[in-house]
C-alpha cells in the first residue's frame, strides 16, 4: 500500500504543478520530435545523428553569445542557419554515398556520425559542462497561484505549434513539399518524374536540422547545462516519442512527445520509488507500442516494419 | 575449419612485445604516474587534480637527489582503461609510485594491479572507503565518505534541521555512499522518521521538476544532494524555479567553477564540505601552494587541486623517508606517515591509508565560495 | 578427406597457440597480457555480434546489456562470502543470494544462460521488428538492463558496483574459453543452421519460402549471441576485478560494431582481426592523446580526445568506403592458405568463384 503512498496523497497543487512541468517537457520532446519524424519521413532512416545536432546547435550559441558577445537575437539565428548547415553537411557526407547501399549501412552510418559528433565535441569543447547563456527575460519565473512556472516554459509550446503549422504548410501547400511527400512515397519513381531527389533530400535535412537547432536553444534556456553527450538521451527519447506518434507523420510526433513528457513526469510524480527507473519509461513504452500498434497511434504507413 | 586465431594472435604478440620502450631506466630520474580522468564525465576534477600535481612538481622537483619525472595518463573517465592505464605506467613507464584518481571506481579498478604489482598508489579525491578497504598498496589524500557523510548531518542538525529529504544521484557510486552515511548519521541524531525521502535521479538528467515537486509538498527543513556538480547545479535551479527556499547541503563535488556558473544565482546560500580552505591554510606550504597556483593559474585553487598537490607531496615524503627507490620500501614508508606538513593540514595516514583530518564547510556568496566552518576529527 | 585434414591441421594449430599463449602468460610483461586477454574477450563479443548482425542479419544493439548480465552474475557469484558485506556496504545483500558462492567457470555459465534467457524474453517481441527499430528497439533493452543493475541495489549494489571479484588474467584460460566459443560458432555456421541463418539474411521472404521457421532461427541466432555475448561479459568483469553499470552504457556497443564492420561482417575470421586492430589499436592510438613534441615545438592538436576522434572517424571511414571491411563475408580456410602457399602469386589473380 506504501507503494501508491504517492498517489493517493498528492494535492491539488501538486498535481497542477506536475502537469505544467509535464506539459513543459512534452513540448520540448515534441518540438524535437519533429525535426527526427521529418526526415524519417522522406528516408526511411532514423537519424541517430539528430540528438547531437541539438547538442552541437547548443555550444554554438554558447560562442555566439558567451564568447563572442553577439546579442542574443542575432546568435539565435546565427545558431540555426548554422546547424542547418551542419545537418547539410553530414546528410552529404554520411548519408548519401550510401543511398544505393543495403539498410544496415546508413544505420551504421548514422551511429558513426552521432558518435563522432560527440568525440569530436568531447575533443574541440572538453568535457566540463558549460553554461548555455542565460536570457533573463525568458528565464525569470511567472507565478499563477502557487503553481510555478518559467517564462520560456510557455514560449515552448507556442513555438512547437507554430513549427508544427509552418512544416505543415509546407509539405501539404508547397512545390518543394509536395516533391517531399513524392520522395517519400516512391523514391525511384520520383526520380523518374524529375525531381531533383539530392536537393530535396538536402532541404529534407536542412529543415530538420533547423528545427533541431530551434529545439536545442530551447531546450538550453530551459536545462542551461553543456555537456558533449548532452543529446544521446533526448535524441534516444525524441524519436521514441516520433514512433509513438506515428513516425512519419508530423502531427503525430507532437502528440508522441506530449505522451512521454507528461508520462515521464507523472510516473516519478505518483510512484517517487522509480524515479530511478525514468529513463527505463520511454523504452517500455518503445516496446509495447511495437508490439501493439507499430504504426504508431496516428500512423497510417501500410508497408511493414513487422 | 576456419579459425584464424594464428595470425591474429601473434599480431598482438608480436605488436604487444615490439612496443616495448627502449627508455633504459636512468638512475637520476624518479617517475611518478599520475593516472587521472582527462576526457569523460569527470574531465573537470582530473584536470583540477592534475594542476595540483604539476605544481607540486614544481615546487618540489627533486628528492634524494633525482628529480622527479611525471607521467601522465588519461583514464577517461572508464574503469577499464583505468586498468589499463595503471598497468602501463607499472610496467611501460616504470613509476615508483601512483597518483590518482579523482572518482572512487576508477581508483577501485586500478587497486588490483597496484597491489599485485607491489607500486603504492596514493588517490586525491577519492572518497569511497573501499579504496583502501583490503589494499595495503592504496593510500589516500582525501577524507572518506562516513566521515564526510557525518559531518553534513551534524551540519544539517545543528542549524535546525529535524526533516530532511535527501536526493542522490543513484548512478554514482559516491553520491549513493555519500547519502547512506549522512542518511545513518543523521537518522542517529534526529530520530527515525527524520529523513522524510530519498528521490533518485540518473547521471545525465536534466529535468528533476517532478521529484522537486514532491519534496516540495513534504516542505522538508533541508535537502540533501550529493551528485556530481552538473546535475546538482541544475536541480538546485530548477528547485528554486519552483519555489522551494529550504538550503540544499551536499558534498565536495560541488566545488568547482562550473558549479556556479550553470547554477548562476540560485546556487547562493549552498552548503558543502570539502578540504581545504584559504582561511584554513595555516600551514607555510599551504602558503606557497596558494601563492603559486594564484600565480600560474589566476583564481581560487579547488580542494582538488589542493588535496593533489598533498598526495604528491605524501609521496615524496615516503621516497626520502625510505631513502630508496623500491616501491616496496616506499609503500612501507607512506604507510607511517605521520604530521606531514601539507597544504590541507598536518597529515597522518592511519592504518587503512586514509588521513586523520577534518572537514571544511563552505558556502557560495556573491558568486564565490566562501569558508563557514572546520569540523574536526574528534 | 578434406575435412579430415582440416581438422587435423586446426588441431595443430589450437595447440600451437596454446604454446603461445602459455608463453605470454609466463614471460610477459602484465600489460601485454591485459592486452592480450582485452583482445580475445572483445573477439569473443565481437563474434556473438557477428552472429546476429553479420550472419542472421539482425541488427542488434544490445551486447552491452548482455555483457551486463554474464558481468554481474560472475561479480555477485565469484566475490568471496566474507567480503561480500564489506561490498555490500549501503544496502546489505538480499539473502537469498549472499550465501551462494561459484567457481568462476560455473559463474561464466550461469551468466550466459541467463543472458540467453533474457534474450528469449526479449526476443519474442522484438525479433518481429526489421532494421532500424530493431536496433532501437535493443539498444533499449540494454538501456532497460543498465537502468534495472543500477536500481536494484540489494543484488548487484547498485551505482556502487561490485568489487574484489578474484581476477581472472591467466591467458591461457581466456585462450581456451575463445577457442571453444570460435570453434563452436564455425561448427554452428557452417550446419544447418548456419545456412538457414544465411538465407534469412539474404532474403527473408524467400527463405521462409523455403520452409525456414523465421522466428525460431532468428531467436536461436538471438540467444546464442546473447550467450556468448555473457560470457564474454563474465570475462570481463573476471579480468577487471570490479563491475559497474557506467561499465555498460550503450556505447560500449559501438566497440563492438567497429570490431564487426572493419573484420567483416558475416566472417569468423574477420571478428577475431577486428578485436585485435581495434583493441591493440586503441592502445597505440594512445600517443594521439599526449601532446607531442616535434623539434621542441608542442604540436596544438594533440591532447585529451583526439584519440577517441580518430576512433570515430576509422568507423565511419569503415562504413564509408570499406563497407564489406577486411574480410567481408570470406574465410580463411584451410583449402586458400596451402593454395596460398603452394603459388602465392597466382593466389590474388585467380577469377571466378572463390572459396
Amino acid at each position: 500500500m506504501e507503494f501508491f503512498q504517492g498517489f493517493l496523497n498528492m494535492s491539488g497543487a501538486s498535481f497542477a504543478q506536475h502537469m505544467v512541468n509535464g506539459i513543459s517537457l512534452g513540448s520540448l520532446y515534441a518540438l524535437i520530435a519533429i525535426g527526427y519524424t521529418m526526415v524519417y519521413g522522406i528516408l526511411l532512416m532514423i537519424n541517430f545523428a539528430h540528438g547531437d545536432i541539438v547538442m552541437m546547435a547548443c555550444y554554438f550559441a554558447y560562442f555566439g553569445i558567451t564568447i563572442f558577445h553577439v546579442p542574443w537575437y542575432f546568435t539565435f539565428i546565427g545558431v540555426i542557419v548554422a546547424t542547418a548547415l551542419l545537418g547539410a553537411v553530414i546528410e552529404r557526407m554520411a548519408y548519401r554515398p550510401l543511398r544505393d547501399a543495403p539498410k544496415n549501412s546508413v544505420l551504421i552510418s548514422a551511429i558513426g556520425a552521432s558518435f563522432l559528433l560527440e568525440n569530436l565535441a568531447n575533443y574541440l569543447f572538453s568535457g566540463r559542462p558549460m553554461s548555455f547563456p542565460d536570457i533573463p527575460l525568458l528565464s525569470q519565473n511567472i507565478a499563477v497561484g502557487s503553481i510555478k512556472i518559467q517564462a520560456i516554459s510557455l514560449v515552448i509550446p507556442v513555438i512547437t505549434v507554430i513549427s508544427l503549422l509552418a512544416l505543415l504548410h509546407i509539405v501539404n501547400h508547397t512545390k518543394t513539399g509536395m516533391a517531399m511527400r513524392a520522395v517519400s512515397k516512391d523514391y525511384e519513381i520520383a526520380r523518374v518524374m524529375g525531381i531533383n531527389i539530392d536537393n530535396i533530400i538536402s532541404m529534407t535535412f536542412i529543415i530538420g536540422s533547423a528545427l533541431a537547432a530551434i529545439g536545442a536553444i530551447m531546450w538550453g534556456i530551459r536545462y542551461p547545462g553543456i555537456t558533449p553527450y548532452l543529446g544521446v538521451m533526448p535524441g534516444l527519447k525524441c524519436f521514441i516519442a516520433a514512433v509513438i506518434g506515428g513516425i512519419g507523420n508530423i502531427k503525430g510526433a507532437v502528440l508522441g512527445g506530449f505522451i512521454l513528457g507528461l508520462g515521464e513526469i507523472l510516473i516519478v510524480a505518483f510512484f517517487p520509488e522509480l524515479s530511478g527507473y525514468r529513463d527505463a519509461f520511454a523504452f517500455i513504452v518503445l516496446i509495447i507500442i511495437l508490439f501493439y500498434r507499430p504504426t504508431g497511434i496516428l500512423g497510417e504507413r501500410t508497408t511493414e516494419k513487422v | 575449419m576456419s579459425v584464424l586465431l594464428v595470425s591474429a594472435l601473434a599480431v598482438g604478440v608480436l605488436t604487444g612485445c615490439g612496443g616495448t620502450k627502449k627508455d633504459a631506466e636512468k638512475s637520476d630520474v624518479i617517475k611518478i604516474g599520475v593516472f587521472l580522468p582527462l576526457t569523460g564525465d569527470n574531465a573537470a576534477g582530473g584536470e583540477l587534480e592534475l594542476r595540483g600535481i604539476k605544481l607540486a612538481n614544481k615546487l618540489h622537483p627533486e628528492v634524494l637527489g633525482k628529480k622527479v619525472e611525471l607521467v601522465v595518463a588519461d583514464n577517461k573517465s572508464d574503469k577499464a582503461e583505468a586498468a589499463s592505464v595503471a598497468a602501463r605506467l607499472i610496467e611501460r613507464d616504470k613509476v615508483k609510485v601512483i597518483l590518482g584518481s579523482y572518482g572512487s571506481s576508477l581508483s577501485m579498478a586500478a587497486g588490483n594491479i597496484v597491489k599485485t604489482s607491489k607500486v603504492p598508489a596514493i588517490g586525491t579525491s577519492c572518497t569511497n572507503p573501499q579504496v583502501t578497504a583490503n589494499n595495503d598498496y592504496y593510500f589516500r589524500a582525501c577524507f572518506i565518505d562516513p566521515f564526510q557523510g557525518t559531518v553534513m548531518a551534524n551540519y544539517a542538525f545543528k542549524n535546525g534541521a529535524r526533516k530532511v529529504a535527501i536526493i542522490q544521484e543513484v548512478s554514482n557510486d559516491y553520491a549513493v555512499g555519500l547519502a547512506k552515511f549522512f542518511k545513518d548519521a543523521f537518522v542517529k541524531l534526529a530520530g527515525p522518521d527524520s529523513v522524510i525521502e530519498v528521490a533518485n535521479y540518473q547521471t545525465g538528467d536534466k529535468d528533476f521538476s517532478a521529484i522537486l515537486t514532491n519534496i516540495k509538498a513534504m516542505n522538508p527543513d533541508a535537502i540533501f544532494a550529493p551528485g556530481n556538480f552538473t546535475e546538482s547545479a541544475l536541480l538546485i535551479k530548477q528547485a528554486r524555479q519552483l519555489g522551494i527556499t529550504a538550503p540544499f547541503l551536499g558534498g565536495d563535488t560541488w566545488e568547482t567553477q562550473e558549479f556556479i556558473s550553470v547554477g548562476g544565482a540560485d546556487v547562493e546560500g549552498v552548503a558543502f564540505s570539502t578540504a581545504f580552505d584559504r582561511e584554513k591554510a595555516t600551514t607555510a606550504e599551504a602558503k606557497k601552494f596558494l601563492d603559486e597556483y594564484v600565480k600560474e593559474y589566476k583564481g581560487e585553487p579547488s580542494a582538488l587541486s589542493a588535496l593533489a598537490y598533498d598526495a604528491y607531496l605524501i609521496a615524496i615524503d615516503g621516497i626520502k623517508r625510505a631513502n630508496s627507490t623500491d616501491s616496496v620500501k616506499i609503500r612501507d614508508a607512506i604507510a607511517t606517515t605521520k604530521d606531514m606538513e601539507g597544504v590541507t593540514g598536518k597529515t597522518t595516514l592511519d592504518k587503512n591509508g586514509d588521513p586523520i583530518k577534518g572537514a571544511v564547510i563552505k558556502t557560495v556568496k556573491d558568486g564565490k565560495f566562501k569558508y563557514i566552518d572546520f569540523v574536526d576529527v574528534k | 578427406m578434406k575435412n579430415k585434414r582440416d581438422l587435423i591441421l586446426s588441431a595443430i594449430l589450437l595447440i600451437v597457440l596454446f604454446c603461445v599463449s602459455w608463453f605470454v602468460n609466463g614471460e610477459l610483461d602484465s600489460y601485454v597480457r591485459r592486452i592480450v586477454n582485452l583482445c580475445l574477450i572483445y573477439a569473443i563479443i565481437g563474434l556473438s555480434m557477428n552472429v546476429t548482425n553479420g550472419f542472421t542479419g539482425q541488427f542488434s544493439l544490445g551486447q552491452a546489456g548482455f555483457m551486463a548480465i554474464g558481468a554481474y552474475t560472475v561479480g555477485i557469484f565469484t566475490v568471496p562470502v566474507e567480503l561480500r558485506a564489506n561490498v555490500f556496504y549501503a544496502v546489505p545483500m538480499n539473502p537469498l543470494i549472499a550465501g551462494i558462492q561459484m567457481p568462476v567457470w560455473l559463474a561464466l555459465i550461469v551468466g550466459g544462460l541467463l543472458a540467453a534467457l533474457v534474450a528469449f524474453l526479449i526476443g519474442t517481441p522484438v525479433l518481429r521488428l526489421r532494421g532500424d527499430y530493431l536496433a532501437i528497439a535493443t539498444l533499449g533493452f540494454s538501456e532497460i538492463i543498465r537502468i534495472c543493475i543500477t536500481n536494484a541495489s540489494s543484488f548487484t549494489n547498485g551505482a556502487l558496483g561490485i568489487k574484489d571479484i578474484p581476477p581472472l588474467n591467466d591467458v591461457r584460460y581466456i585462450f581456451v574459453v575463445t577457442a571453444i566459443t570460435f570453434a563452436f560458432i564455425a561448427a554452428l555456421i557452417n550446419s544447418s543452421y548456419g545456412r538457414a541463418f544465411k538465407a534469412i539474411r539474404e532474403d527473408e521472404i524467400a527463405a521462409e519460402a523455403m520452409g525456414i521457421n523465421l522466428y525460431k532461427h532468428k531467436c536461436l541466432a538471438f540467444m546464442i549471441s546473447a550467450f556468448f555475448a555473457g560470457i564474454g561479459g563474465g570475462l570481463y568483469g573476471a579480468l577487471l576485478g570490479t563491475v559497474d553499470p557506467k561499465n555498460f552504457l550503450f556505447t560500449l556497443t559501438y566497440n563492438f560494431l567497429l570490431i564487426i564492420v572493419l573484420g567483416g561482417m558475416g566472417s569468423i575470421t574477420g571478428s577475431m582481426l577486428g578485436a585485435v586492430i581495434v583493441t591493440a589499436g586503441l592502445e597505440y592510438l594512445r600517443i594521439f592523446d599526449e601532446p607531442l613534441e616535434i623539434f621542441g615545438t608542442m604540436i596544438p592538436l594533440f591532447r585529451p580526445g583526439l584519440r577517441m576522434v580518430m576512433f570515430s572517424a576509422l568507423l565511419m571511414a569503415c562504413v564509408l568506403f570499406w563497407r564489406h571491411g577486411i574480410m567481408g563475408t570470406r574465410e580463411i580456410t584451410w583449402s586458400k592458405l596451402i593454395a596460398f602457399c603452394k603459388n602465392p602469386l597466382g593466389f590474388f589473380k585467380r577469377k571466378g568463384a572463390s572459396q
